[in-house]
């Protein structure tokens, strides 16, 4: 079949986790474009029936080492439904602070070592550090000050310890934050700066109709807590998700696909965080996104390492502010009695929606768990995408287009290791 | 090694990332690490592959499924030395939790297509089907152990890791101890430092993420926790957590899961 041609990538770098890109083109026409998400399976939801629930958050978080925070505290949220407990006061600020922590690592490690190289031509943040250093130099500090921040309240920057259902093991003095915060201000200006970097960048045009789904809070930015909603008039409580949305098995992926009932694919992450939550940013937030003409609606994705760096500037700023105003609280975590029940819980991971039910019995022990990742909801919106954007650049030599393509899953900054309960790019033209 | 810069490859098998995330959290380091070694083949970070052979093999995560069984040989005859990061790697972590049960029980309660899914019935550590040169422990590994490796490799030294106790560890950190003085059962004294006795200096007990140390003594860790009031439930589930398939860990939870069948 001589007009048939088929690309490969058999693994998609700059993606956390292992998965592939199938694309089959014939006489010019797209015929078949599939994320192939072969990261193996390992379980999670099986082998957390029969533990205890207060080894939720430090099992979970071992799903993914990029965004451990997200699972911890979609779990700990889910049990604190169950035992009706709220944390408020300090300690919630704290939980607010330490996703900051996750949201400025996990962006900037994004936006300058997996996304950026992709706009200047470069196969790697090496590779450009050889020609920017100094860029690449505040990335990687950047992403320091993020990770301190989650290394200070979690112990550590990958799996940290210290987040527990009914708050923390350990509370911070104040007096232990001065170093950090004036590390901080430094990162509030470079993260103004990288802003203005993203915004510098060359994005195809490639604006779409998107459904945004992302938490929605009136008084604050969505971290932990909220309603889920969508610009489509979507608007429940997180315990009416499965109503919903639902998951659907296909073949060649390892990861389930979410589907809006009745809707279809939709799309999580920074530019439905943005988009929904535009007016609960902060002011200088707001201020630095009026200055490059980015308050509005964003429906391009290739502009999504934008908004990530406006996020990156929200979370410095909020983490500014919560230190500033932190006051160690009496105890570190408050007290429940155990009892049986179902919960709920769903936080905006730096990626997008992180659903968690559990079903846990009177001696505390899970009966049954489902988890629902944001790259899972993202992945069929992913493929719409691929299916959208090939056709227009179908004159590209496969090797200028698989890179292109590349560029457009890495808009989502996928995680596979967390879906697979991903990439290898093959094009096949016909 | 020669003269020319070492050529190393960073490997993924069934895991979670973060291992292999600790070299690009070497924020301060990476770049000096990238001169003195050509990252030949990285795909978390780069889409350039070098061709092997390679000198070096950063290994992460377990052996899950028939097609990584082979892989993995593989790699080992276009690597010089094979180094494994992290629990998954030189444990199975915490996806061997299915060794202990029915795998096709696991895949029913996750996919709606089991049909479609490849797995082995268990996950296995590296050493279990290839040598291995070097195993780096801990859930996740600790950044500053890792730099250590890699300046030993250029240094054509063995890495000085240590191997006591995080009880160890907790004494030096002047820290009062979780166990005696809070009753807080922490597996500290039969598992191997490397976290800086994280969790006892964070008020909990320590829960393993650097798997068993050398001549730790479980069942006299069983012993000191059943006097402590702890249920022989919890006792088996701390065992065997993300280190629960490697000795002694793995024998004592059996002992435990015998002792309660009987």
């Amino acid at each position: 079949m001589k007009n048939t041609k088929t690309i490969k990538v058999d693994y998609l770098a700059r993606v956390e986790g292992e998965g592939a890109l199938f694309i089959k083109i014939k006489d010019n026409e797209l015929q078949d474009c599939k994320l192939k998400i072969f990261e193996p399976p390992r379980f999670f939801e099986a082998f957390l029936q029969g533990r205890h629930f207060t080894e939720a958050p430090d099992i979970t978080a071992r799903i993914c080492g990029i965004c451990p925070i997200a699972y911890i505290m979609s779990s700990i949220h889910a049990m604190e439904r169950i035992l009706g407990i709220e944390v408020g006061g300090q300690l919630r600020e704290l939980r607010r602070l330490i996703y900051c922590g996750e949201w400025i690592e996990s962006h900037v490690l994004h936006v300058f070592m997996l996304h950026a190289p992709d706009f200047l031509g470069y196969q790697d943040a090496i590779q450009l550090a050889g020609d920017k250093p100094e860029l690449v130099k505040m990335a990687l500090r950047l992403k320091k000050a993020g990770n301190e921040l989650v290394r200070l309240l979690g112990g550590r920057e990958i799996h940290p310890i210290n987040n527990k259902v009914g708050g923390f093991y350990k509370v911070p003095e104040k007096q232990d934050f001065a170093p950090l915060l004036e590390e901080l201000k430094w990162a509030k200006d470079a993260s103004i700066e990288a802003v203005k970097v993203a915004n510098s960048l060359e994005c195809p045009d490639f604006d779409q109709d998107y459904e945004f789904i992302a938490l929605h809070h009136p008084d604050e930015y969505p971290f932990n807590e909220g309603r889920l909603i969508s610009n489509t008039g979507l608007d429940i409580d997180i315990q009416d998700y499965e109503d919903h949305f639902e998951e659907i098995h296909v073949e060649h992926s390892n990861a389930l696909h979410s589907i809006h009932i009745e809707h279809g694919n939709y799309f999580v992450g920074p530019l439905a965080r943005y988009n929904l939550n535009y007016n609960q940013l902060s002011e200088l937030t707001k201020q630095v996104a009026v200055d490059i003409g980015y308050d509005r609606i964003v429906t391009n994705p290739f502009q999504s390492i934008v908004v990530r760096s406006l996020e990156t500037v929200y979370a410095i700023d909020e983490a500014i502010r919560i230190i500033e105003n932190y006051e160690k609280p009496e105890k570190p975590a408050v007290d429940y009695d155990i009892k049986p029940g179902i919960g709920w819980g769903c936080t905006e991971a730096p990626r997008g929606i992180l659903y968690h039910r559990y079903e846990i019995d009177e001696k505390g022990t899970i009966k049954t768990a489902k988890i629902v990742p944001p790259t899972a909801q993202n992945q069929s919106r992913i493929e719409e995408d691929l299916s959208n954007f090939i056709p227009k650049y179908m004159d590209l030599s496969d090797e200028d287009l698989t890179w292109k393509c590349e560029q457009a899953v890495r808009n989502y900054d996928p995680c596979i290791s967390c879906a697979t309960h991903f990439l290898k790019l093959d094009i096949e033209r016909e | 090694m020669s003269n020319t810069k070492p050529k190393l490859a960073v490997w993924k098998f069934a895991s979670c990332d973060g291992c292999q995330l600790s070299l690009l959290d070497c924020e301060d380091e990476l770049l000096a690490v990238a001169e003195a070694v050509q990252i030949a083949y990285f795909p978390e970070a780069t889409r350039e592959v070098v061709e092997g052979p390679y000198d070096v093999s950063f290994v992460e995560g377990s052996v899950t499924t028939p097609h990584d069984e082979e892989r993995i040989k593989e790699i080992r005859e276009m690597s010089g030395i094979v180094i494994t990061l992290g629990a998954c790697a030189t444990s199975g972590g915490i996806q061997a939790l299915r060794n202990f049960a029915d795998v096709n029980e696991f895949t029913n309660i996750v996919y709606a297509h089991p049909e479609y899914i490849s797995t082995l019935d268990t996950s296995h550590p590296i050493s279990d089907y290839i040598n291995v040169d070097f195993e780096l422990r801990g859930c996740p590994i600790d950044k500053y152990q890792l730099l250590e490796v890699v300046i030993s490799l250029l240094a054509g030294k063995r890495p000085a890791i240590p191997t006591h106790s995080v009880c160890m560890d907790c004494k030096l950190k002047l820290n009062t101890c979780v166990l005696v003085a809070g009753n807080e059962p922490c597996l500290g004294p039969v598992t191997q430092a490397g976290c800086g006795a994280l969790c006892p200096s964070y008020n909990r007990g320590c829960y393993g993420c650097f798997g068993p140390q050398d001549s730790a003594n479980t069942d006299s860790m069983t012993e000191v926790w059943r006097h402590l009031g702890v249920s022989d439930d919890t006792i088996l589930q701390t065992f065997r957590g993300f280190n629960g398939f490697i000795e002694p860990f793995k024998g004592a939870s059996e002992r435990l899961e015998e002792h309660k069948n009987h």
